[in-house]
């Protein structure tokens, strides 16, 4: 490789870390003032990339002039600015208080609406934007051609980072939000309206993004699916660099544009998982990033998020579960081939989103990947079933071991961190596991995925392998609930209530944690093996965000403080999914908005309702 | 019989000395008070002793055994039980199961995946809380209780592991006034019947001086000052550094004077 | 207007489970400085933040300049002149200090001369030298006076000083002392909390000792120092 060859390169790496810079300076600025994870800055970067191929073809209409492609770009990130204004004061406004898991939920409804959004507007072709005029050409450098406009990006990183910095020293706005990143309530006690200086601050991330998305139109054309691809990547950015650091994201955003642009050359088909990499060894040694600081002790105890008093069941409750089992063993007998269909589904589900239930609820474990261990379990199985030509049984027993080898090897990090960090590190350990699924074609096919993992001759028939399902995950999930009243599961609750008081009386806190991560990892491997047979193809989409949101809006939607809510909530979600995803081309509008309806209106989920239900019931008496 | 022996301590944060050349001993039974204004290192000698913080030299001494920085888990097993100064309990269990949970980790039986945790323990949990006087709320959800009571249970937390030492960060702060006599001498009652070792922070001289056996005065991260209640009230270095020095008194005087 | 800057009756506070306070009744007349005295963990530093909105109230009123001020936000209540000095400092520490005195700039009542920089410097002349220097390569004691600054850049009626003498060399605490008389002459009204009897003694009009979360004495700091009871009983070992 000769030197030119290798400039080039680097300076490709470059580009691209100047472009995830200025998205990435937006959502750590918005996270160190306001403390939330805006799962919703990847819509902002998106549709800053749709208003630009809107408006510069029109602005390059009245001249093709360099100066108005960047006078539309800066509309653009404006427009978008806007919206992050709008977003502040409907949303975000009304969740600054409430635990992070529902604030990352909420947002990522915004995500879904965004996304319906575009497609209503912009239609669901891709828009290919207009090059920039006077950077269309390319340029010499040491025998190797460049494009000119990626020598700008290089620039734009560094001055957008000059911009920041003088707005952040030579402000009086820039100086309240550097105050409010370390001391918020500080700030309040000395006479600054903190509702003005969040909103001005959405502003600001959001115009960052939009900023970042309309750069971006002469390099990619502008689709739906923009959102999600960059945010993780920005993710990874700032948890590198440290949330809240504007610098520290700079440097991890060269770092990881250099370890791209060389890991390319080195491991072609795994640099995302590189990077990924990169992330878990500087959490496991800085685990605030770079530059980032431990966030300010949270102080007082309060009542944990999550499962409470685990009763054991009264007699309503034991004949609500009969008969729920027995509803899910006489489907076939009375039910026709779809609703055959929808109960094996329904059992599946919520066999995962009980074990997502037994981290989050009854762990604190709050975990934004559950879907890898899913999709692994899946992929195992599938892949036994179809490269290897095992049979059904065998291949169905692995998928709980394969979920659990991977909890327990992406666990092993996890539980060294806690928090919005821990939430942030799950999400990076299951892109991993998509990217890979994803990239890896000649194993995994890809995108397509694996088709043909079908059941063994005697259990093809949908009711034969629907009671298969109902034996697997009735078992996993009684055994699970098994657990919560076990020693065991009281030792998880019991680090998640207090980890102080639980190493006081000789609780070792990360490794219960691990083998807890552990066991709802092959739960969930169990129950994306069945899946898999049940449909007899897999794809990425198993593992991706969506899939891992829907288990966590399935425990929302049960009530995350009851034991069995998740159960519940996934048969009701998958229910409300498949009645009103066939009437409406906006399901995913209607998804978003109900997951924020639910967060905002409904935090305790139907567990919740009918716990206040019959605490009513059970005060009647009393009052009489 | 000498139970727990700091010998020369130190810590520093960064360019801070917390703790210089700290050396006390404890005895089984005895009550010792470590007192200081802020800042004067009482918890950094306290986390120390515990295991939250390894000293930068020096060595701990449980019964003989060396325990400098092992972690609190392992602290806790060879019987050490601690409360701290805003209580640290489960606050989605009762009180009974608060204990039973301690039982079970001092018992070694976190892993176990079969039995149900309530029915474990249940008598010596309700024995326990009988001993701090809470048997009658064993069944009521901790976080309902009087901060008062959730500080007796926190000690009923702390003997389940039958400690021969008792670590109390400010065992009586955030309490109503009445309240804080009642746990001082039930600590005490408990810790001369059973022959454990407490050693305790605290900001409420009284509980101090009606309670500790012996005192250790901290200041600056150094013990200014070591002895009896009698001993340390009558230590006239004591007195200046809850007094001020007199030279300085003298200075602030003046510089009133100046002002009027 | 009558000459009561700052009204408390029946403040009750806490944390989480935790009661710090019980029933605390304290008057700050204008211009004059008062002092809360007591123990480590008595429940000084509470009623500061509880005054100041930064811990909602359990019970009780507070009253700033005649308005009713209880459960506002602490932005309202610093904005309608009440200054707050924590006691940990909590300096910007990121920031230099010019800017951690932009961060509490606001503009004075009409008709009163505002506070600048230049000012503060000539009060506290340290921190003239070290203006583009960031608060935390700064000695406590100059943090400190920083706070005071930063404070008194918001033009405030009165203020609150937690532990102003707390963990400072003597020769800083005499800077410290003369601060707060700066203020009384500037007219600005200090309650100060403090378990120092000699700084104490040297600032203050009046005196409050409040033990265990409720007050335990009322009087003019004369008074206190020569009620030798209260001091053996509330203040000393």
């Amino acid at each position: 490789m000769d030197a030119g060859f290798l400039l080039v390169q680097s300076l490709s790496g470059l580009a691209s870390a100047s472009s995830l810079f200025i998205i990435a300076s937006g959502l750590t600025l918005v996270f160190g003032v306001t403390r939330i994870v805006n799962f919703a800055h990847g819509s902002f970067y998106m549709l800053g990339a749709y208003m630009a191929v809107t408006v510069v073809p029109w602005l390059l209409e009245i001249e093709r002039s360099p100066w108005l492609f960047f006078v539309g770009v800066l509309i653009s990130a404006a427009v978008v600015g806007l919206l992050g204004v709008a977003m502040e004061l409907l949303l975000l406004r009304r969740i600054y208080k409430v635990p992070e898991l529902f604030q990352l939920l909420a947002t990522f409804g915004v995500v879904l609406m965004v996304q319906d959004a575009v497609l209503k507007i912009w239609g669901p072709v891709d828009i290919t934007g207009p090059r920039a005029p006077g950077l269309r050409h390319g340029v010499e450098i040491m025998g190797q051609r460049f494009p000119a406009y990626e020598l700008f990006l290089i620039c734009a990183g560094p001055a957008v980072l000059g911009a920041l910095w003088l707005l952040m020293h030579r402000t009086r706005f820039g100086v309240l939000i550097r105050a409010a990143t370390r001391d918020r309530e500080m700030v309040g006690a000395l006479g600054v309206n903190q509702a003005m200086l969040f909103t001005g601050t959405l502003f600001l991330g959001a115009f960052l993004a939009g900023l970042g998305g309309a750069l971006q139109i002469p390099r990619v054309s502008a689709s739906a699916q923009m959102d999600l691809s960059i945010i993780t990547e920005v993710f990874v950015v700032t948890v590198i660099g440290g949330m809240g650091s504007v610098t520290g994201a700079f440097l991890a955003a060269v770092l990881i544009g250099q370890l791209q642009a060389f890991g390319v050359l080195v491991f072609p088909k795994i640099t995302l998982v590189l990077v990924f990499l990169l992330m878990a060894v500087v959490l496991v040694v800085k685990p605030w990033g770079l530059l980032g600081k431990p966030e300010p002790a949270a102080g007082r105890a309060t009542l944990p998020e999550g499962i409470l008093h685990p009763r054991g069941f009264a007699l309503p409750e034991k004949l609500l579960a009969a008969l729920a089992v027995a509803a899910a063993l006489a489907v076939p007998v009375f039910g026709d081939a779809y609703a055959v269909k929808v109960a094996t589904e329904v059992l599946v589900f919520a066999l995962a989103a009980f074990s997502l239930h037994f981290l989050v609820g009854n762990g604190g474990i709050v975990s934004f990947g559950h879907a890898a261990y899913f999709g692994l379990g899946a992929y195992a199985s599938g892949l036994l079933v179809v490269r290897l030509g095992v049979p059904m049984e065998p291949a169905l027993l692995v998928a709980p071991v394969a979920g659990a080898a991977f909890a327990f090897l992406f666990g092993f990090f996890v539980v060294r961190l806690s928090g919005i960090y821990l939430a942030m590190l799950t999400l990076a350990f299951a892109q991993i596991a998509y990217a890979v699924c994803f990239q890896w074609v000649e194993v995994t096919g890809g995108d397509n995925g694996l088709v043909g993992v079908w059941p063994s001759a005697w259990a093809t028939s949908r009711h034969v392998y629907h009671y298969i399902v109902a034996a697997g995950a009735i078992a996993g999930i009684v055994a699970l609930r098994h657990v919560i009243y076990a020693p065991f599961g009281a030792t998880l609750r019991a680090a998640r209530d207090s980890a102080p008081r639980a190493d006081a009386i000789g609780i070792d806190v990360r490794t219960h944690q691990l083998l807890g991560f552990t066991m709802a990892g092959g739960a969930a491997g169990l129950a994306g093996g069945l899946y898999a047979f049940s449909k007899g193809s897999i794809d990425p989409t198993m593992l991706a965000i969506p899939m891992s949101v829907d288990f966590l809006a399935m425990i929302l939607l049960g009530g995350i403080q009851t034991v069995m809510g998740a159960v519940v909530g996934a048969g009701a979600f998958h229910a409300i999914k498949d009645i009103f995803m066939p009437l409406t081309d906006y399901w995913r509008f209607l998804l978003g908005a109900s997951i924020i309806a639910l967060v905002l209106l409904f935090p305790r989920g139907l567990g919740g309702a009918f716990a206040s239900v019959r605490a009513r019931v059970a005060a009647e008496p009393a009052r009489a | 019989m000498t139970l727990l022996a700091a010998a020369g301590l130190n810590k520093r944060f960064g360019g801070v000395v917390a703790a210089k050349d700290v050396r006390f001993a404890l005895n089984a039974g005895e009550m010792l008070a470590i007192i200081g204004p802020n800042g004067a290192g009482k918890s950094t000698t306290f986390n120390m002793v515990g295991g939250q913080l390894r000293p930068d030299s020096g060595r701990v001494l449980l019964a003989g055994q060396d325990i400098t920085g092992l972690p609190p888990r392992e602290v806790c097993r060879l019987g050490v039980g601690r409360t701290f100064q805003v209580a640290q309990t489960f606050l989605s269990m009762t009180v009974a199961q608060n204990v039973q949970m301690a039982l079970i980790a001092h018992a070694g039986r976190t892993r176990e995946l079969v039995s149900r945790a309530e029915a474990l323990y249940r008598a010596q949990a309700v024995a326990l809380l009988g001993k701090v006087g809470m048997a009658a709320d064993a069944d009521r959800p901790i976080g309902e209780l009087a901060y008062g009571d959730v500080k007796r249970v926190e000690l009923a937390i702390a003997l389940a592991a039958s400690p021969r030492l008792l670590l109390m960060d400010e065992p009586t702060a955030g309490m109503a006034p009445r309240e804080r006599a009642s746990l001082m001498q039930l600590t005490a009652g408990i810790a001369r019947e059973e022959g454990i070792g407490v050693l305790f922070t605290e900001h409420d001289m009284d509980a101090v001086f009606a309670h500790a056996d012996r005192i250790l005065v901290l200041v600056r991260g150094e013990v200014i000052a070591e002895g009896t209640p009698e001993e340390v009230r009558a230590n006239e270095q004591v007195k200046r550094v809850y007094l001020g020095t007199t030279g300085h008194k003298a200075a602030l005087r003046a510089r009133r004077a100046a002002h009027v | 207007m009558s000459d009561t800057v700052l009204q408390v009756e029946q403040l009750a506070a806490g944390y989480g489970p935790a009661e710090v306070l019980f029933g605390v009744a304290l008057v700050l007349r204008r211009g004059e400085v008062a002092a809360l005295m007591g123990r480590n963990g008595a429940g000084k530093s509470t009623t500061l933040k509880t005054i100041m909105g930064l811990l909602p109230p359990r019970a009780g009123r507070v009253r700033l300049a005649g308005q009713d001020i209880t459960g506002w936000a602490p932005y309202r209540i610093a904005r309608l002149g009440l200054g707050y000095v924590p006691e940990e400092r909590r300096i910007f520490t990121d920031l230099t200090v010019a800017e951690n005195l932009e961060v509490g700039r606001r503009p004075a009542q009409p008709g009163r001369e505002a506070w600048t920089p230049e000012k503060l410097f000539a009060i506290f002349p340290n921190l003239a030298e070290m203006r583009r220097r960031r608060a935390s390569a700064m000695s406590g004691g100059e943090q400190q006076m920083l706070t005071i600054a930063r404070t008194l850049m918001g033009n405030p009626d009165a203020v609150l000083l937690d532990e102003p003498s707390e963990g400072l060399a003597p020769v800083i605490v005499e800077l410290m002392a003369e601060a707060v008389l700066r203020m009384k002459e500037e007219g600005i009204a200090v309650l100060l909390s403090e378990q120092n009897l000699d700084f104490a003694a040297a600032v203050a009009d009046r005196a409050y000792v409040i033990e265990k979360g409720s007050i335990r004495f009322q009087g003019s700091m004369a008074a206190l120092e020569a009620d030798e009871a209260i001091r053996q009983a509330y203040l000393t070992v």
